[in-house]
């Protein structure tokens, strides 16, 4: 071999240490089932912190959703009108402008579905369902009596189980007819209609024109008779009606609030007092606000736990595999390659770790939805989010073991054993 | 004439501390290829040292070093690390396998930083432990083995990949002497076969095998043509 050659041979470049990104995923692979159980258990802390984190955002979104359905479906279409209370003196006065044909007047304004009026009236004596009073009392009962406008029974969204509301007729005219509440009804042992069953109030009779069946608005009503107003006009006195309810198109609450006053009483628009529900939008953001505010800190600090727990036993683990640090860079890792690996095996114990917490997140939030017969509502970033999130948390989590992984000296490690 | 697989000049290793440990001192060394070496000496004497220094697992505080001719001072520690991937085998008195792999696993681990295909990675990890008499153990747990087949397997791991040069610090110091005669009749057949061998022992009957002897007393170190008949306490 001439002179020249070896020269050449003396230069000839080193071959220079690689890690490919296959061997990165197969060693960090390995490491991982090579304890399954410790693994697993390692993860807990950020598995019930991502789970936390899910189910809370997961909830608050479903809760928020059912709410808003609930105020559209029922209280979002309700306005009350009742005279307005007012100081005289030392007494408060109540001056009562409602008309009784305020139904008629309400049904004319664009956004209304329905409008009715309700109040509270006496009749004197006990009521019963036989002719004959009976010394002993026992067939007699105290009922409230309730005085409404035929359109009150679709304001407060009220079916029959058998009859019908009396109409416009009967109420005009002061027929001495009554509907009654199925409490009512039962109490006076009235069943069916088909033999015109008639009550009797103290003197007064009554012909039975209908019986309800459900009320969502006003449930005093299911244990009411209930009269006309024309009747309660022209034989108990009533000066006007106790109070109006409107049932309006979904959104035009605010609208037909500010309306309701004029139509009513033109001329005395602020003798009324028109009761609107709770803006939807005001409750939810306050019922949510309190939720999302404490599981939110909860399952943040599950996952502050949960990282602390994954650097804990990465860390261990760095030490335990000392000597395994050593071989590796005997077989020719570089710092960076030992490095590399520790950190990607705790980003890798991470994202899996997000992505069990979500799985049983999204389960925690159907279970509950079902339960308590909600749509449950994800958003879509939800179950791609939480296992980045995860994902970085293992990397954060890595950082210090894997750093000092790299840092260990080859001669020291390999003096460890194993 | 071929380039030295080894050549060490006027090498010192001195650990800093109060007073500094000079480990090795003024070392010159020179193993050609296909030598068997046995470096030999007390406890505490430098031989660990040296052996870590042949393997780019430590750097001398001074001195030249070449390695198959190539001034490893020079190089920057992917390129180190890169020769010890490639151009060297070690072999430990405690094995170093990884209890949760497979006896090939373990041999498979020996190419993960080098260059090159790994589709054939089993083949060549079978085929090693074929030649040191493991071929029938290749999916048993090391954890499984008795010393002699542990040391046996991190031997193929050693082997795989063809180094230029195998290191083995104490290599049969956990092994009874059964064993151990096993483990030098494998290093006599692989010097044979045109491997070269550099191995640390305090057993004169290692270094009776061997074609030289380099012996260490207290960090310096002198060629012996002569045996030595025991070791110094
Ligand atoms: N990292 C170190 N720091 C300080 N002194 C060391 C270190 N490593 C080895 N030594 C010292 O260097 C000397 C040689 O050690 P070593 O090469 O391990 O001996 P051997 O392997 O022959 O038993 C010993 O005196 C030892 O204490
Ligand atoms: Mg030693």
């Amino acid at each position: 071999m001439s002179p020249v050659e070896l020269v050449e041979e003396a230069q000839e470049p080193a071959e220079a240490s690689t890690f490919s990104l296959a061997d990165l995923l197969a060693e960090s692979a390995a490491a991982l089932t090579a304890r399954p159980t410790r693994t697993l258990l390692t993860a807990l802390g950020t598995i019930l912190g991502v789970a936390a984190l899910v189910t809370t955002i997961g909830l608050a979104k479903t809760a928020g959703n059912q709410i808003i359905s609930r105020f559209d479906e029922l209280e979002a279409t309700r306005v009350l009108v009742r005279p307005e209370e007012r100081q005289q003196g030392r007494n408060s006065v109540v001056v009562n402008v409602i008309p009784f044909d305020a139904g008629d007047r309400l049904r004319r304004l664009n956004g209304v579905v329905a409008a009715g009026t309700k109040s509270d009236v006496e009749i004197e004596g006990l009521a019963r369902s036989v002719p004959v009073v009976d010394p002993l009392g026992l067939n007699e009962f105290q009922i409230k009596v309730v005085a409404a406008s035929p359109g009150l029974f679709d304001a407060v969204r009220a079916t029959l189980e058998t009859g019908r509301f009396f109409d416009h007729g009967h109420n005009d005219r002061g027929d001495n007819v009554v509907v009654l509440g199925p409490g009512a009804a039962n109490r006076l042992n009235i069943t069916r209609l088909d033999n015109s069953p008639a009550i009797f109030i103290g003197e007064q009779t009554f012909a039975v024109v209908g019986v309800l069946r459900d009320v969502e608005r006003e449930p005093d009503l299911l244990n009411a008779i209930i009269v006309t107003d024309g009747f309660a006009r022209d034989r108990l006195g009533l000066l006007g009606p106790g109070e109006v309810h409107i049932e309006t198109d979904i959104g035009a609450t605010e609208l037909i609030g500010s309306q309701a006053g004029i139509a009513l009483a033109p001329d005395a628009p602020d003798q009324l007092r028109v009761s609107l529900p709770p803006s939807p939008r005001g409750v939810r953001s306050s019922v949510q606000g309190d939720i999302d505010a404490l599981f939110l800190i909860l399952g943040g600090v599950s996952l502050l736990v949960g990282a602390i727990g994954i650097a804990n036993v990465t860390l261990v683990s760095v030490l335990e595999r000392t000597g395994e640090i050593g071989l590796r860079r005997a077989l020719g890792a570089t710092r960076m390659h030992i490095a590399s690996q520790f950190l990607f095996e705790s980003a890798t114990l991470g994202a899996l770790a997000g992505l069990i917490g979500t799985s049983l997140g999204i389960l925690a939030v159907v279970t509950v939805s079902f339960f308590r017969t909600w749509t449950p509502v994800l958003d879509p970033w939800l179950p791609f989010a939480a296992p980045l999130a995860g994902a970085f948390i293992g990397l954060l989590a890595g950082t210090y073991p894997a750093w000092k992984a790299g840092a260990t000296e080859p001669v020291t490690a390999l003096r460890s054993g194993t | 004439m071929k380039t030295p697989v080894v050549e060490l000049a006027g090498v010192r290793r001195i650990f800093e501390g109060t007073p500094p440990v000079v480990a090795l001192d003024e070392a010159n060394l020179t193993i050609n290829q296909g030598d068997y070496l046995a470096i030999v000496g007390p406890s505490g004497s430098g031989k660990s040292t040296l052996l870590h220094l042949l393997g780019l697992l430590d750097t001398p505080s001074e001195g030249v070093y070449r390695l198959d001719g190539i001034d490893t001072a020079e190089l920057g520690e992917r390129d180190r690390a890169g020769l010890r991937a490639n151009r060297l085998g070690f072999v430990f008195q405690s094995f170093h396998l990884l209890g949760h792999r497979t006896n090939v696993e373990n041999v498979m681990l020996a190419e993960v930083y080098r260059k090159g295909s790994k589709s054939e990675r089993r083949t060549r990890a079978i085929a090693a432990l074929e030649r040191v008499g493991l071929g029938h153990r290749l999916d048993a747990f090391p954890t499984t083995l008795s010393g002699g087949e542990r040391q046996r397997v991190a031997i193929a791991r050693a082997l795989v990949g063809e180094p230029s040069l195998l290191l083995a610090d104490e290599p049969t110091g956990n092994l009874d002497s059964v064993t151990s005669e096993q483990i030098l009749d494998l290093f006599d057949q692989l010097h044979h076969g045109g491997l070269t061998l550099a191995v640390i022992t305090h057993d004169s009957d290692v270094s009776l095998r061997a074609e030289r002897t380099v012996r260490i007393q207290d960090g310096v170190l002198s060629e012996a043509t002569v045996v030595p008949t025991g070791d110094s306490p």
